[in-house]
Formats: structure tokens, C-alpha cells, sequence
């Protein structure tokens, strides 16, 4: 402990001519400096010149799209100073064949190893800095904030607005209102992500997960699941809508008749089908109800719900099946799989999760809505 | 030998009859036990191949082959058998296939075993890619896909990289420090013999029935707690890789803290020594807690109870905590001992001191210490309690300060040094560009509003593999490459070594590489199927990932054929100073004929007449200062 640092600073930096081997240069540092400033400026015009990230559609996304910037900015001299002096120093200091000499015997410099124990921590703790104040302004409450029920479930969404009594499989937000997404779970873990909100949050077992934003740009984005959740996790997709706030009234219009007539208006308004909450229909089984709230339109098509999900076959073209082959499939999705469509995907258990009668007004319904 | 005899010796015979009676053991437990209750069926298999085939005939397997034999005679009072040496040093392939308890073969036996892990691991990423070469559903089908990507992780964390580190430590550490053996050796062999177990478990998991555990590496409940018996080979494999991981940690520690030669300070020592007592010291607190984690899930799916059912007031965050608070100082395992080879490679191939010596083993103490309190990064979108997360982004980032200390100090130690483009070296320098860029990605990923953009995306999969393989791995290279000639007593071949660093460093980069714009671009991961707009890059990716794959072919034959027929290697092929290179290639049976005695530091590369060790006691005349933080000599 009592041994000191050998103070070997100039041998560092100041004194180069020392080195025959750069002893033709006048300032080899400053020559480094030179090119690593150039190749920065170029690579931070470079990263920034590419179209990183998905459609911006929510005030959210300006925030982490400039953040991202920051970090590039940040990034990209650091990057350019490690290789510069690498390449450099392989360049200039590669051992002749046959060179058997040592280098000079440098063993540290104080004055260096502050300089780097110093910059990087303050560039550390300013972009901390930053970070939190971003992270605090994109998590603020807003004032009259619309609240969304998101529940997770394997491999479907389903989403209800509790003030409008309203439930649907696919998210609709009229344009520049804030929103609240209070984020469940009916089983395991998933995660509530629109990429084009850059917002995300687990649904956790036992938990209910916030997530807020404002959307800013009308259009068609998917909401993706991103936490593995078993098989049908690569599937588990829906849709969110952003809309005018007119259109977004009238579809909460369409949905509340839909939901109060007992689903019979099949495909109308925005081609939803009905909430089943309300219960206008009596005893008998609301087979479109069910249809959503069992989650089929997550993964199938069909046109008279309104659905467009690709990974299992599209169910409004089963004309030719017959109803034990429809149960069969519901029952036992293993027992015949269509050609082209993965085994395994589709849960097994709707057997046990749907009462007979359900199952029997769900084979009815789908006959039913063939074209 | 009469057969009797032949089949009570320790070996092959004996441990396939342990494991058939471990096997019957676990059985008969089952069976007695369901039926003493009345339970329906009596011969329930899952609970037979818990408790009997992953369970107790492991222990029965480890009993054969004679891991414990020295101790059960010891404890039982019979006299024991002195250690003759008998069984030390390896003189044919066969003996790599016994409980031997020389550091040096166990160290060649860890390094081959967890090869062949690496290649398992490598040929399921190859079938990934070959499934996620386009959109839709080609060859596997989702449960077959999340099985893959999820042993793929497993293996390469668990049986690969952790225990190769493990390997090149057992071979070189004790050659290092001027120690005959490790600390322990019949633990040592007990580490390496208990981790093949947990390896074959986990490929094994693939003839369970509903296929391979298929919950990712990270087994989140409440999903593992639900899915079919595959999970089961995961949960237990973690637990023998992990107590093999501990034991020889332990060893380590004790080894270095106590086996050191006469001189050899600690500011004496060299940097993978202290990467490795470093390394050792993450092993044994953090791995308890993932052996915990495992447990919970393990008595949550055979015993019924209740630590991750909220339902019933279980806490699925809780695993995430119990989880992560291993899994993320576990990254710094399988870092910090490359740190430790990247010092010994760039100052031996550039011919110059370890710039900064003092301050590289502090920033190593500085990581371990900062490794604890950064878990919860992994866990901004898990719900937990939002302020958590504003401390961890500082922590994590601040890692960044100790980790920038050894970067620059490794430039620092190129620069102007005599520097000879061997292999190693490469790999050396390919591993701190990598580093460097995998380095900055985690550097944005500590950033909370940003994490919670891309966590769970590709971005993920780009930075850990950046981090792990372009780190990691590119130091294991590095470290295989230096330490060959050491190892087997023949140099391996320049050009094909070369040849396998500069396709490996372009293609992981074409690979790895444009992940990083798809993570951002909205594809998560962990996904068989992905949208059309990602298509043109995962096409670009997959080619690129098979290339590289191929990449390896290259090593393999050239490690074989030189291994085989190779030039034989001088003592110090490298003019190192370090001790391991003052003994011939490979060294004696007992390292050292004559202990030698420390008398300077590891790396007084260009201090005229300085040496680092002498065969014998030392001559007070040629001491040279000690190491980083001693005072050159005295102009000549």
C-alpha cells in the first residue's frame, strides 16, 4: 500500500518524440482528436438520419423518440473514441517481424484515469437526470382522462370502458383525449404494448398495471403482446383504433344498441359484436357475445363479426363443415388441424371454460354466419 | 478383477447401477407414499420422473461413479485410501472420462463438456433462425419454438458460458498463483461431475411429455408454474448446474485466499486471478437465490403450494425479485472472468503493463458491488412500485464508470506498445468493440422511458448478445486461443485462427446487428411468427446466422487437428511473465517441481531484468518492484 503510482504522465501524451515510431508526427494526439471529431459528426449524422422507430402516435412518443436522439448523440463519440484509438494503435504500433522488444514501461497515470473515472460519471448521472423528468412527464395524470379496462388473457385483449359500459375486443380512442389504461390479467403474464405509443406495461396476476397516454394521430395500430405467455404468444394481437371524436361517440352509440338488443344487429356501426354485458337477451345464449368475449376473433376471421385475425383458418369459410366437426374443433383444436395453420396454437380447454350450451350456440352461430 | 470387484469400483459400471437404484429409489418413494393416501393413480409418472429420474438418480449416478467414496469411508470410520497421486495427470482420452481430482484435466474436462453444450445450444439458435428466415410457420411449431429459444439460453447460460470460465480458471488459477492443485480437489471434481447432470436434464427436458420447458430461461410464474413436465427438467437441471457453480466458487475463493506462493500479494497478483476471486465472490451469494427461485417453482407445481398464485396471496413479483437478484449479478459471472483474460491477452500480445493495474481489481471489487443493487432494470414494465425504478436506472448507469475504467485502461495499455496481431489479440479487440457497443445499448436501456419502448423487443435479444457473445464469448475465444499451447502442449494454427475470428466478428455483426433496428421497430421477442414488415431483415439475419454458425466449424478443427498434430509448443511460447508459462507445455503432473517464489509484479513488460516469479527461493538480487503500483526501477 505504501508502494506510490510511478508518475509516468508524459510519457503518455506530452513527449511522443520519445517513440520512434511516431516520432514523425507532430501531434499524433491531436491528429486523433481531428479524425475521432470528424468520423463523430458523421456517425451522429448517420444515426440520426435513420428512421429508427414506427409511426409517432401518441404524445408519448415524442418524448422517447427525443430521448433516443439524446442517447445517439451521447453514444456515437464514445463509440468513435474507443475504436479510433484501437485502430489507431494497432496502425501505428504493430510489432515489426522479428521485434522482440517490449513496450515502454507505462504502468498508469493518474491524471488520465480521473479524467475517465470523472466524464463518464457525469455523463452518466446527466442523462439519470434526464431520464426521470421524462419519465415523470410521461406518467402525469391528465385532468378528464378516458379510463380503459385492458384484460389480458390467453391469446386474446379485451377491453371495456367502464364509465360507458362498454366491452369490445378492439381498442377504440377518439383522438388527442387522454387516456388511462388500467391493465389485468385473467391467467398468466402478458404485457400491453403499442408500439406506436411506445408505451408498455405487464398485465400481472393478482395486480392492476397503469399505463397513460394521449393519442395524437388518427389511424390502425396493433397492440402487441410482449410478454412470452405460452404458445399462442406470437398471435396475440389485436387492434386500436384512434379515431375523430365524432366516429369514436357513435361507435360507443353502436356498441351500447348492439349490447341492449341482445346482439342482434350481426356486423353493424364499426363491425363489432356485442358486449353481452347489458343483457337485453333473457336466458337464451348470446352466441356474438360469447364469440368476443371468448376471444375467437383474436386469432380467426370472421367477416360477420367484424374480426380479421390470421393465425388460425378464417371461419367464415367453413360452409362445408358440419356442426360435430365445429364442436370437434372447439373441443379438441388438436384432433384435425387445417393445412398451413400450426398445431398447438389454439388453447384446449374451451371444453371445460364453455358450458354445452355455450359451445352449442357457438356451432350454431358460426353456421350460421357463413356467406 | 472379478466382475463383483469390477462393479463396486468407482466408474462407469458402478454409476450406471447407482443410477438404476436411485432411479427405483425415487419410485418406490412415489408409489408407497400415493399409496399410503389413497390417492388415484398410485403410479402417477410425473411425480415418478421428479422425484426418481431427476432427483434421486443423479445422486445415485454421482454416488457410482465415485465422487463421494473418499468421504462416505472417512465418515463412516473405515480407513480411507491416501492420496497416492495415483490418479493424477491424464495419460489417455480415457482418463478424462474418471473422477480425477487434478485441477488440470478437470479444467480440460469442464472446457470440452461445455463445448459440446455450446454446440447443442448453437444447432437449436441455427433451427430459430431457420424458422424465423421468413414470416409464417416453416419447420417447428410454436410449443417446439418457445422450447428452443428457451434450452438455447439455458444451455449457453448454465453449461456454457458460466462453466467454461469455470474450466480455464481450474487450469490456469492454480498454475497462476504458484499452487500445486485447487484447495479442494475431490470437490472439485464433485463440481465438474454434478454439471453434466443438469445439462442432459435440460435436453432431455425435449422426451418429456408436451415437449421442452418452453417458458424462456427466465421461467416467469405463473407460466411456469402451469405448463407441462418439461418445466420440471429445467427447475432441477438449474439446481446441479448451479451447485456445481457454488462448490467451485467456494474452491476458488479458498484456493486464492490461501494457496497463494510465497510472495504473491495481492497486488501481486495477476488480473484474472482477480477476476476470477471477484467472480467467485458474485457465485456464492447470488446463486443461492436462483436455486431458491426454482425451488418455490418447483414445490409450487409438485407439492401444490402457493408462493406464485395470487389467488391464494401469492406474489408473482416475487419471483421476478427472487429471480433477477441472481440473474443480473449472473451476468457479471460471465463477464468479469473475460475481463480477467482480455488483461492477461492485450499486455502479453502488446508487450506492455496492464495500464492502471490497481485501478482494474478495484473497478472488478466496484462492479461486484454495484451488481447487487441494479436488479430491478430488468423489471420497468413488471408492475412492480414505480419509484424502484428511478434508483436502479442511477445504479445501472453508474456501472458504466467501473466498466469504462477497464476499457480505457486496455487502450491505454495498447498504445504504444509492441503489438503482435496473434489470435488472441484479435479476439481481444473484436471483444472490446462489441463490448464497447453492447456497453452503450445497455447504457439506453437503463433509461427508464426508453426501456419501456423496447423491453421485451429484439433490442433485448441484439444487447445480450452483444453483451454475452461479442463479449463474453469473444474473451472465451481469446482465452482458449492464449492459453492452447499451455493446455495441450502444440501451438494451433495462426491462419485458421484468424480465419475463424474475422468471420465470426463480420457475420455476428450482420446477425446481431440489424436486431437492433427490428427491437426498435416494434418486433418483440420470443415469437416463432412476426409481421411482414420485418420480413427483408430477419431474412438478412438468418443468412448471417448461418454463416456464422459455420464460423465455428473453423475452431473446432482447428483446436482438434492441433491438439492432434500440431508443432509442440514451447514452455512460453508469448515471453509472458506470469507463472503458469515458466513451467513446460503442458506442465508437470504437480505444476511445479521447485515452489516458486513471487519477487515482482505480473506484467513489468519492458522494466529491464524484471520477473514476476523464480523456481525456487528467490535471490533478493533480481527482485524487481511488485506490480501495477510499484515504482519502476531505477534508470540503467
Amino acid at each position: 500500500m505504501s508502494e506510490r503510482q510511478p508518475v509516468t504522465g508524459d510519457e503518455v501524451k506530452g513527449a511522443p518524440e520519445e517513440d520512434p515510431r511516431i516520432a514523425g508526427e507532430k501531434h499524433p494526439v491531436a491528429r486523433m482528436i481531428g479524425i475521432g471529431v470528424v468520423a463523430s459528426l458523421v456517425g451522429i449524422a448517420i444515426t440520426l438520419l435513420i428512421d429508427w422507430f414506427p409511426k409517432n402516435a401518441a404524445g408519448s412518443a415524442d418524448k422517447i423518440d427525443t430521448l433516443y436522439d439524446v442517447l445517439l448523440i451521447c453514444s456515437v463519440p464514445i463509440f468513435v473514441l474507443v475504436m479510433t484509438i484501437a485502430i489507431y494503435s494497432v496502425w501505428r504500433f504493430r510489432a515489426k517481424p522479428g521485434d522482440m522488444g517490449d513496450g515502454p514501461p507505462i504502468h498508469g497515470n493518474t491524471r488520465l484515469e480521473v479524467v475517465w473515472v470523472t466524464i463518464p460519471f457525469l455523463m452518466v448521472t446527466a442523462l439519470a437526470i434526464y431520464g426521470w423528468i421524462v419519465l415523470d412527464d410521461l406518467e402525469a395524470k391528465a385532468s378528464d382522462e378516458l379510463v380503459v379496462q385492458v384484460t389480458g388473457q390467453q391469446f386474446t385483449w379485451r377491453f371495456e370502458y367502464p364509465k360507458e359500459r362498454v366491452e369490445s375486443t378492439r381498442l377504440v380512442l377518439p383522438v388527442d383525449q387522454p387516456v388511462v389504461f388500467r391493465i389485468r390479467t385473467n391467467d398468466v403474464i402478458h404485457s400491453f404494448w403499442v408500439p406506436e405509443f411506445r408505451l408498455k406495461s405487464d398485465a400481472v396476476p393478482g395486480l392492476t398495471t397503469r399505463v397513460r397516454l394521449t393519442p395524437t394521430e388518427e389511424g390502425r395500430y396493433q397492440v402487441v403482446c410482449a410478454e412470452l405467455c405460452g404458445l399462442g404468444h406470437a398471435a396475440m394481437r389485436q387492434l386500436v383504433h384512434v379515431v375523430p371524436r365524432d366516429e369514436y361517440d357513435s361507435w360507443l352509440q353502436t356498441r351500447r344498441e348492439q349490447a341492449g338488443g341482445g346482439g342482434q344487429a350481426g356486423g353493424g356501426g364499426g363491425g363489432e359484436t356485442g358486449g353481452g354485458q347489458a343483457g337485453g337477451g333473457g336466458a337464451a345464449v348470446d352466441a356474438e357475445a360469447l364469440f368476443s368475449s371468448a376471444g375467437c376473433g383474436g386469432c380467426h376471421t370472421l367477416a360477420a363479426a367484424g374480426t380479421d385475425g390470421d393465425v388460425g383458418p378464417d371461419l367464415g369459410q367453413i360452409s362445408k363443415a358440419n356442426a360435430a366437426y365445429v364442436e370437434q374443433s372447439i373441443k379438441d383444436p388438436s384432433a384435425v388441424v387445417v393445412k398451413g395453420y400450426p398445431d398447438g396454437v389454439m388453447p384446449d380447454d374451451f371444453g371445460e371454460r364453455l358450458s354445452s350450451e355455450q359451445i352449442d350456440a357457438l356451432v350454431k352461430y358460426l353456421l350460421e354466419a357463413q356467406r | 478383477m472379478t466382475l463383483t470387484r469390477r462393479l463396486l469400483a468407482p466408474g462407469w459400471y458402478r454409476a450406471a447401477i447407482g443410477t438404476a437404484v436411485g432411479f427405483g429409489f425415487g419410485l418406490g418413494l412415489v408409489v408407497l407414499i400415493r399409496s399410503l393416501y389413497g390417492w388415484d393413480p398410485i403410479v402417477d409418472w410425473n411425480a415418478i420422473i421428479t422425484v426418481g429420474a431427476l432427483i434421486a438418480a443423479p445422486l445415485g449416478y454421482l454416488v457410482g461413479i465415485g465422487c463421494f467414496d473418499y468421504w462416505f469411508y472417512w465418515a463412516s470410520g473405515r480407513p480411507t485410501r491416501a492420496e497416492d497421486h495415483s490418479g493424477h495427470g491424464a495419460h489417455s482420452w480415457k482418463d478424462y472420462f474418471r473422477v480425477n481430482t487434478d485441477h488440470k484435466v478437470i479444467g480440460i474436462q469442464y472446457i470440452v463438456t461445455t463445448m459440446f453444450f455450446f454446440v447443442a445450444g448453437g444447432l437449436m439458435a441455427m433451427l430459430m433462425r431457420a424458422e424465423l428466415a421468413q414470416p409464417g410457420t416453416q419447420f417447428v411449431d410454436p410449443n417446439t419454438f418457445n422450447g428452443l429459444f428457451s434450452v438455447h439460453a439455458s444451455l449457453m447460460i448454465f453449461l456454457f458460458i458460466i462453466p467454461v470460465f469455470a474450466g480455464i480458471a481450474n487450469y490456469v488459477i492454480p498454475l497462476m498463483i504458484g499452487a500445486p492443485d485447487m484447495a479442494f480437489p475431490r470437490l472439485n471434481a464433485l463440481s465438474y461431475w454434478m454439471l453434466p447432470i443438469g445439462g442432459v436434464m435440460m435436453l432431455c427436458s425435449y422426451f418429456a411429455e408436451g415437449g421442452a420447458f418452453a417458458t424462456g430461461w427466465t421461467a416467469y410464474a405463473p407460466l411456469s408454474t402451469e405448463t407441462p413436465l418439461g418445466q420440471q427438467f429445467f427447475t432441477v437441471g438449474v439446481q446441479f448446474a448451479g451447485a456445481s457453480s457454488i462448490a467451485t466458487a467456494l474452491n476458488f475463493l479458498v484456493t486464492i485466499i490461501t494457496m497463494r506462493a510465497p510472495g504473491m500479494t495481492f497486488w501481486r497478483m495477476p488480473l484474472l486471478v482477480w477476476a476470477n476471486f471477484t467472480t467467485s465472490l458474485l457465485v456464492v451469494i447470488a446463486t443461492p437465490f436462483i436455486a431458491g427461485s426454482q425451488f418455490f417453482i418447483l414445490l409450487d407445481r409438485s407439492l401444490g403450494t402457493h408462493f406464485f398464485d395470487p389467488s391464494v396471496n401469492g406474489d408473482v413479483l416475487m419471483y421476478q425479485h427472487v429471480f433477477w437478484f441472481y440473474s443480473h449479478p449472473a451476468v457479471y459471472i460471465m463477464m468479469l472472468p473475460g475481463f480477467g483474460i482480455i488483461s492477461e491477452v492485450i499486455s502479453t500480445h502488446s508487450r506492455k503493463p496492464v495500464f492502471g493495474y490497481r485501478m482494474m481489481a478495484f473497478s472488478l471489487v466496484a462492479i461486484v458491488a454495484l451488481g447487487f443493487t441494479v436488479w430491478a432494470h430488468h423489471m420497468f414494465v413488471s408492475g412492480m412500485q414505480g419509484w424502484v425504478r428511478v434508483p436502479m436506472m442511477i445504479t445501472t448507469m453508474l456501472i458504466a464508470v467501473p466498466t469504462g475504467i477497464k476499457i480505457f485502461s486496455w487502450l491505454a495499455t495498447l498504445w504504444r506498445g509492441v503489438i503482435h496481431l496473434r489470435t488472441p489479440l484479435l479476439f481481444a479487440l473484436g471483444f472490446i468493440t462489441m463490448f464497447t457497443l453492447g456497453g452503450i445499448s445497455g447504457i439506453m436501456l437503463a433509461v427508464v422511458p426508453f426501456d419501456i419502448h423496447v423491453s421485451d423487443t429484439y433490442f433485448i435479444v441484439a444487447h445480450i448478445h452483444y453483451v454475452l457473445f461479442g463479449g463474453s464469448v469473444f474473451t472465451i475465444f481469446a482465452g482458449l486461443y492464449h492459453w492452447f499451447p499451455k493446455m495441450t502442449g502444440r501451438m494451433y494454427d495462426e491462419s485458421l485462427g484468424r480465419l475463424h475470428f474475422w468471420m465470426s466478428f463480420i457475420f455476428f455483426n450482420l446477425t446481431f446487428g440489424p436486431m437492433h433496428f427490428v427491437g426498435i421497430d416494434g418486433m418483440p421477442r420470443r415469437v416463432a411468427d412476426y409481421a411482414e414488415q420485418y420480413a427483408t431483415w430477419n431474412a438478412i439475419i438468418s443468412i448471417s446466422a448461418f454463416i456464422f454458425g459455420l464460423s465455428f466449424l473453423i475452431f473446432v478443427y482447428n483446436m482438434v487437428a492441433s491438439w492432434r498434430h500440431g508443432p509442440a509448443a514451447p514452455g512460453n511460447p508469448w515471453r509472458a511473465h506470469s507463472i503458469e508459462w515458466q513451467v513446460s507445455s503442458p506442465p508437470p503432473v504437480f505444476n511445479f517441481d521447485r515452489v516458486p517464489t513471487v519477487v515482482g509484479g505480473p506484467y513489468e513488460y519492458g522494466v529491464p531484468g524484471a520477473v514476476h516469479a523464480v523456481m525456487g527461493d528467490a535471490k533478493p538480487a533480481v527482485a524487481a518492484p511488485a506490480g501495477g503500483g510499484g515504482a519502476p526501477p531505477p534508470n540503467e
